[in-house]
C-alpha cells in the first residue's frame, strides 16, 4: 500500500470542536480539530450503522456518532464504549496552517476487529 | 514454583461451545485459579463472543442493539489466556486420541473436554417449510441467535402478517418483537392455551387476553400441517383442521432440541441429551464433562439458566480438585419472567397432583393479575404469579428450599399489615440467588459489600447483577442496602446536572451566573476537572441558553448535529425538513413552495407528522439552505430538545361544539414559544372543547376550552414511550391568562428540570401541589422572574433557518468538501 502526503488545504474550514469530510484523492476523510487545534483524521462512517462520524459530538480526542452514541478514540481509533473501531490516519498541520494528511490505513492490521 | 514447571504440568481443557454455558463454565474455572491449571481452548459455532441469548427479544424488540448483549468480548478471551476458535464448528471427537476437529480444519488435542452446544430451535416437520435445498424457505425464521434476530429484523415492517408458531415464552417474546415492528401478528400455538409450560388454563386464558389487548391475534390448538407460498413468497398457513391463516411470513418458535450429535458420534451415551452423573461427567469417559442444555441429569434436561450455573460451579470444582465432593443434584423449576410487558413469575408444577394437594387462588382478570400456589403436607410445590409478583422472591426461596409455610395462607399471596420485606431479607439464605440471569447470591452481593462496594450501582457492576433481563435490580438494591446496614452509599453523581462537573444542577447555575460563565467551552474550562466530555456538551448548551438568554454564546461544537443545521438527522445521514405550521395551519401558497421544493430536490418522503405539520424527509445537508430558501416558511424546531409545536382542533372557527378558539391560541403560543430551548421536548396543545380532539391532556402542557372564555391548563402528559394523563393546574380566563401561566410553568421547568427529563417525570416528581403554588398562587414570590426570564428568551430567539444566508461557521452545510491539494 502506497503511503502518500495529500495536502488538504487551511485549517480554517473546520470549526473548533467540529468535524468535516474532505474529499481527498478519490478517498472521504473525516478531519476534526480540537479547541486546542488538534487536529485528527479517520474513516468518515462510523462501523455500527454508517452514522456520519463528522456530525458527532466532541470530547477533548473523542467523538460520538450522532447516530446511536457510538464513541472513538480519535488518536487510536478504539471504540470507548464498543468494540467497533474505526481507521485513523496520520494528519499533521504545516507552519502556515495547512492540513497534510497521510492516506494508508495508520493502525491497519494493528486494531483488532471482530 | 518456577515457569517451566507450568508449561509441563498444565493440562489442556477443551470446551466445544461458546454460549452461556460454555462461557460461564469457563468463568468458574478460572475464579478456581484455573488459569495456573489449564492451557484453555474454545469453539464457538458463531463468530462473536458469547451473548446473554435472554436479551434476544429485547434485540428482536428494539429495545437493544445486538453489540450490547455480550457477555464476554473477544478481549475478555485474550485477557484470560484463552485460545477462541469463533465461527468453527466441532465436527469429530476422537476419545481414543483425546481429539477434536472442527469443520475448518483446526485439530485441538484435550486432557478435559467440556461438551456444551446448547440447544437450536425445533423445526417442526411442515408441508413447504423448506426448500429443495434443505434450507427454511424465505421469510420462514427460526429465533434462537443474533442472526435469526438480524434477519427477522430485516424482513419484518409495518403491514406484514406475521405468523408466530408457538406461544410458549420465546414465540410470545417473538410475538412481541414483531409487534414493535408494525407488524399484524398471529400466534399459533398447538397447546390449549399459552405458556402451557408455566401456566394453568386459566393464567394461560388470562394472559391471552393481555395479549389480545396489545392487539396480537391467538389461534390455540392449532397444528401447522403445510406452509403455504407463491413464487413471490409466503402467502399463509394450513393447519391440520384444513383451515387456513393468510400471512407473509413465519417465525417458528416450537421448542428447542439438545444439540447431542457430536456426543452420539463420539459414542457417549444420548437420550434426550448426553447423560451425565453427579459430576456433570460423561457415562463412557472421565475425561468428558457435559453442562447445559445438551446435558441431561437424572432424566432432565434443563432450558433455563439457573441450572446451568449450578452445574458449571459443580464442573469448575471437580476439574480444578477445589471441591472434589461437590456434587450436582437437580434443579427445582423456577422462573421469573416478562412476557409482553406481563411480569410473571413460576415454580413447580401448574396443576395440583392429587386430592390432597391445597390449591390457594386468588384472579382478577380485569387487571391481569392471576395468582396460584399448590401447597403440599405444608410445603410449595407449585406456583403461579402474574400480574403482581410482589411476593415470587419469598415464595421462590420456600420452595426452593422445600421450607415450612406459614399457616396464615393469605400471607403467601398478599403483604399484610406491617412490611415483611425486612423479614423476608433477614431470613433469606446466604446462598439464595438474587439474580437470575448471572447467577448472584446473596452472599456474592454480601462479599462484593464487604469488599468495599457500598452502592447499588458498584455492586451491580462489580457482580454483574440486575445486568440481565433487569427485573431483580430493586432486590438487589434492597439487599446492598440490608448488607450496608442502612449505611447505602449513594452513588453522588447520580444528582450531577453532567457526569464531569461534580455540581448539581442549583449548585451549577450558581457557579455559572457567579463567575459569569456564558459558553461551553469557559464552563468546561473553569469547572471540570477531567476536561471536554462530549455528551456533557448538549445538556450545558441547554442550560446555558435558559440562563443567559441574548447573553448566551453559542458555540456550536456544544450543540447536538440536529441543533448544528436545524433538522433531525435520519438514520442515512440525511435530515429532516418541517416548516412551522403554528396551529397547523397553511396557506395555499405555502403548499405550492412546499410541493415545488419536494419536486425539485427530490424529496424522497413527505409526511404528515402527528403534531400537524409537512415533514421533508431525507433531505441532504448540502441541500438545506437551497429547500429552505425556496419554501420560504420559518423553521418549525422539529429536531432539538426545546418548544415544538402545538397542536390544535378547529375550535370555534367550523366546530359545532367549538366553545373556545382553539386555534387562534396555538398560532399564539407557538409564535410566542417557538424555538425556546428546554430540558426536554415541548410538545403542546389547544383543544376548543372537552372532547379533545387535539389530544391536549396528553402533552407537556395542554389547554381546554370549557366556555365563557375559561381555560384548563393541563401540565404533565405524555403519549410516547410513557403515557401520562396531563394533571389539571388551574383553570384561568382569557387567552392571555393562558400564555402567561403556561409560559411560567416551562420557564419553571426549563430552571429546574435534569437534562432530558421530560414534564411527565418533572410534574410528579417536583410535585403539583407544589407546583400549582409557585406558579399559580406564587408563593415563593417568583413569578414576576419567571415570567421576565422566559420574556429574555423570548426576545432572543430568531429563525436559525435564516443561517441559509448567513451561515455560524464555516462549511455548516457541506456534505463532503474537496481538498484543496494545489493550496
Amino acid at each position: 500500500m502506497m503511503e502518500a502526503d495529500h495536502l488538504i488545504g487551511p485549517l480554517t474550514q473546520i470549526p473548533p470542536g467540529e468535524g468535516r469530510v474532505f474529499e481527498v484523492a478519490g478517498t472521504k476523510v473525516a478531519v476534526f480539530r480540537t479547541w486546542s487545534d488538534a487536529v485528527f483524521a479517520t474513516q468518515p462512517e462510523c462501523p455500527h450503522r454508517q452514522g456520519p462520524l463528522a456530525d458527532g459530538l466532541m470530547g477533548d480526542a473523542s467523538v460520538v456518532c450522532p447516530l446511536h452514541e457510538r464513541q472513538y478514540d480519535l488518536r487510536t481509533g478504539a471504540g470507548l464504549n464498543t468494540e467497533c473501531s474505526i481507521t485513523t490516519y496520520p494528519v499533521r498541520l504545516l507552519a502556515d496552517g495547512t492540513m497534510v494528511v497521510q492516506l494508508a490505513p495508520a493502525l491497519a492490521g494493528a486494531v483488532g476487529t471482530a | 514454583m518456577d515457569g517451566m514447571d507450568f508449561t509441563t504440568t498444565k493440562q489442556r481443557l477443551v470446551v466445544v461451545g461458546n454460549g452461556m454455558a460454555g462461557a460461564r463454565a469457563v468463568e468458574e474455572v478460572l475464579a478456581r485459579g484455573g488459569a495456573d491449571m489449564f492451557d484453555i481452548v474454545m469453539f464457538g459455532d458463531e463468530p462473536y463472543g458469547n451473548y446473554n441469548r435472554i436479551l434476544l427479544s429485547n434485540v428482536l424488540s428494539g429495545i437493544q442493539d445486538s453489540s450490547e448483549i455480550y457477555l464476554n468480548p473477544l478481549e475478555w478471551y485474550a485477557e484470560n489466556g484463552i485460545t477462541l476458535h469463533s465461527g468453527a464448528r466441532v465436527t469429530e471427537i476422537d476419545r481414543a486420541a483425546r481429539l477434536v476437529t472442527a469443520a475448518n480444519g483446526i485439530q485441538e488435542q484435550y486432557d478435559i473436554l467440556l461438551i456444551a452446544t446448547g440447544s437450536r430451535a425445533f423445526i417442526p416437520p411442515m408441508d413447504g417449510i423448506v426448500t429443495p435445498d434443505g434450507e427454511l424457505r424465505p421469510g420462514v425464521f427460526a429465533f434462537r441467535g443474533i442472526d435469526d434476530c438480524n434477519k427477522i429484523i430485516a424482513y419484518a415492517s409495518a403491514g406484514r402478517r406475521a405468523a408466530v408458531i408457538g406461544g410458549g415464552l420465546l414465540g410470545l417474546e417473538a410475538a412481541r418483537g414483531l409487534m414493535n415492528h408494525g407488524c399484524e401478528v398471529h400466534v399459533v400455538h398447538l397447546g390449549g392455551h399459552l405458556m402451557d409450560m408455566q401456566l394453568d388454563a386459566q393464567g394461560g386464558a388470562i394472559l391471552r387476553k393481555q395479549m389480545e389487548g396489545m392487539g396480537a391475534t391467538i389461534h390455540l390448538k392449532k397444528s401447522t400441517s403445510a406452509i403455504l407460498y407463491s413464487p413471490d413468497g409466503i402467502t399463509g398457513l394450513r393447519f391440520k383442521d384444513g383451515s387456513e391463516l393468510i400471512c407473509d411470513m413465519v417465525v417458528v418458535s416450537a421448542g428447542i432440541r439438545p444439540n447431542i450429535e457430536i456426543g452420539a458420534r463420539a459414542g457417549l451415551n444420548t437420550e434426550r441429551a448426553i447423560v451425565v452423573d453427579n459430576y456433570m461427567r460423561s457415562e463412557d469417559d472421565p475425561r468428558v464433562y457435559v453442562v447445559g442444555e445438551c446435558a441431561q441429569h437424572r432424566g432432565m434436561v434443563y432450558g433455563l439458566v439457573a441450572p446451568l450455573w449450578d452445574q458449571a460451579k459443580v464442573f469448575a470444582d471437580q476439574v480444578t480438585g477445589a471441591n472434589p465432593r461437590a456434587e450436582y443434584l437437580g434443579s427445582k423449576l423456577a422462573t421469573k419472567l416478562k412476557v409482553m410487558g406481563v411480569e410473571l413469575a413460576s415454580m413447580g408444577i401448574t396443576e395440583p397432583a392429587d386430592d390432597n394437594d391445597e390449591v390457594i387462588q386468588f384472579s382478577e382478570p380485569r387487571r391481569g393479575t392471576y395468582k396460584k400456589l399448590i401447597v403440599r403436607d405444608g410445603r410449595l410445590v407449585g406456583g403461579i404469579l402474574m400480574g403482581d409478583i410482589s411476593k415470587a422472591a419469598y415464595l421462590m426461596q420456600a420452595f426452593d428450599r422445600d421450607s415450612q409455610l406459614p399457616d396464615e395462607r393469605l400471607e403467601l399471596l398478599f403483604d399484610l399489615g406491617a412490611p415483611p420485606q425486612k423479614v423476608t431479607l433477614d431470613e433469606m439464605p446466604a446462598e439464595a440467588q438474587v439474580c437470575n440471569c448471572n447467577g448472584v447470591s446473596k452472599a456474592d452481593i454480601g462479599a462484593c459489600v464487604a469488599g468495599g462496594a457500598r452502592s447499588p450501582g458498584a455492586v451491580m457492576k462489580a457482580t454483574r447483577a440486575g445486568m440481565g433481563c433487569g427485573s431483580c435490580k430493586s432486590l438487589v438494591t434492597e439487599v446492598v442496602e440490608w448488607f450496608c446496614g442502612g449505611e447505602v452509599e449513594e452513588d453522588p453523581s447520580i444528582h450531577y446536572y453532567v457526569p464531569c462537573i461534580p455540581l448539581a444542577k442549583p449548585e451549577l447555575v450558581a457557579a455559572i451566573r457567579g463567575q459569569g460563565l456564558k459558553s461551553v467551552s469557559a464552563v468546561f474550562r473553569a469547572l471540570s476537572a477531567t476536561g471536554e466530555d462530549a455528551n456533557s456538551k448538549p445538556a450545558l448548551s441547554s442550560l446555558l441558553s435558559t440562563i443567559w438568554a441574548g447573553e448566551y454564546v453559542d458555540e456550536r461544537d456544544s450543540r447536538f448535529i440536529n441543533d448544528r443545521v436545524h433538522g433531525n438527522i435520519q438514520k442515512d445521514g440525511t435530515f429532516s425538513v418541517i416548516p412551522e405550521m403554528a396551529g397547523g395551519l397553511c396557506t395555499p401558497e405555502e403548499l405550492h413552495r412546499i410541493a415545488a421544493a419536494a419536486v425539485k430536490y427530490n424529496v424522497p418522503l413527505v409526511k404528515m407528522t402527528g403534531g400537524q405539520r409537512i415533514d421533508l424527509v431525507g433531505v441532504a445537508k448540502a441541500d438545506l439552505p437551497g429547500i429552505w430558501a425556496d419554501i420560504d416558511m420559518p423553521a418549525g424546531y422539529a429536531w432539538g430538545k426545546s418548544y415544538r409545536t402545538c397542536k390544535s382542533c378547529i375550535g370555534t372557527s367550523f366546530c359545532r361544539f367549538g366553545l373556545g378558539d382553539s386555534m387562534g391560541l396555538a398560532v399564539k403560543l407557538e409564535k410566542r414559544f417557538r424555538g425556546i430551548d428546554s430540558p426536554g421536548k415541548m410538545k403542546l396543545a389547544t383543544a376548543g372543547c372537552p372532547r379533545n380532539c387535539s389530544e391536549a391532556l396528553v402533552k407537556d402542557v395542554g389547554a381546554v376550552a370549557i366556555g365563557d372564555d375559561k381555560w384548563e391548563i393541563y401540565i404533565g402528559g405524555a403519549a410516547g414511550a410513557h403515557i401520562r394523563k396531563g394533571d389539571l393546574l388551574c383553570v384561568v380566563e382569557g387567552e392571555d391568562a393562558v400564555t402567561t401561566i403556561s409560559g411560567r410553568f416551562m420557564q419553571y421547568y426549563r430552571e429546574h428540570a435534569k437534562y432530558k427529563e421530560r414534564t411527565y417525570t418533572f410534574v410528579p416528581r417536583i410535585g403539583l401541589e407544589r407546583i400549582r403554588a409557585i406558579v399559580v398562587d406564587d408563593s415563593d414570590g417568583i413569578a414576576a422572574a419567571l415570567d421576565k426570564a422566559m420574556q429574555e428568551s423570548v426576545d432572543a430567539t430568531y429563525d436559525p433557518w435564516k443561517e441559509r444566508a448567513a451561515p455560524k461557521t464555516p462549511n455548516q452545510f457541506a456534505d463532503v468538501i474537496p481538498a484543496k491539494e494545489n493550496a
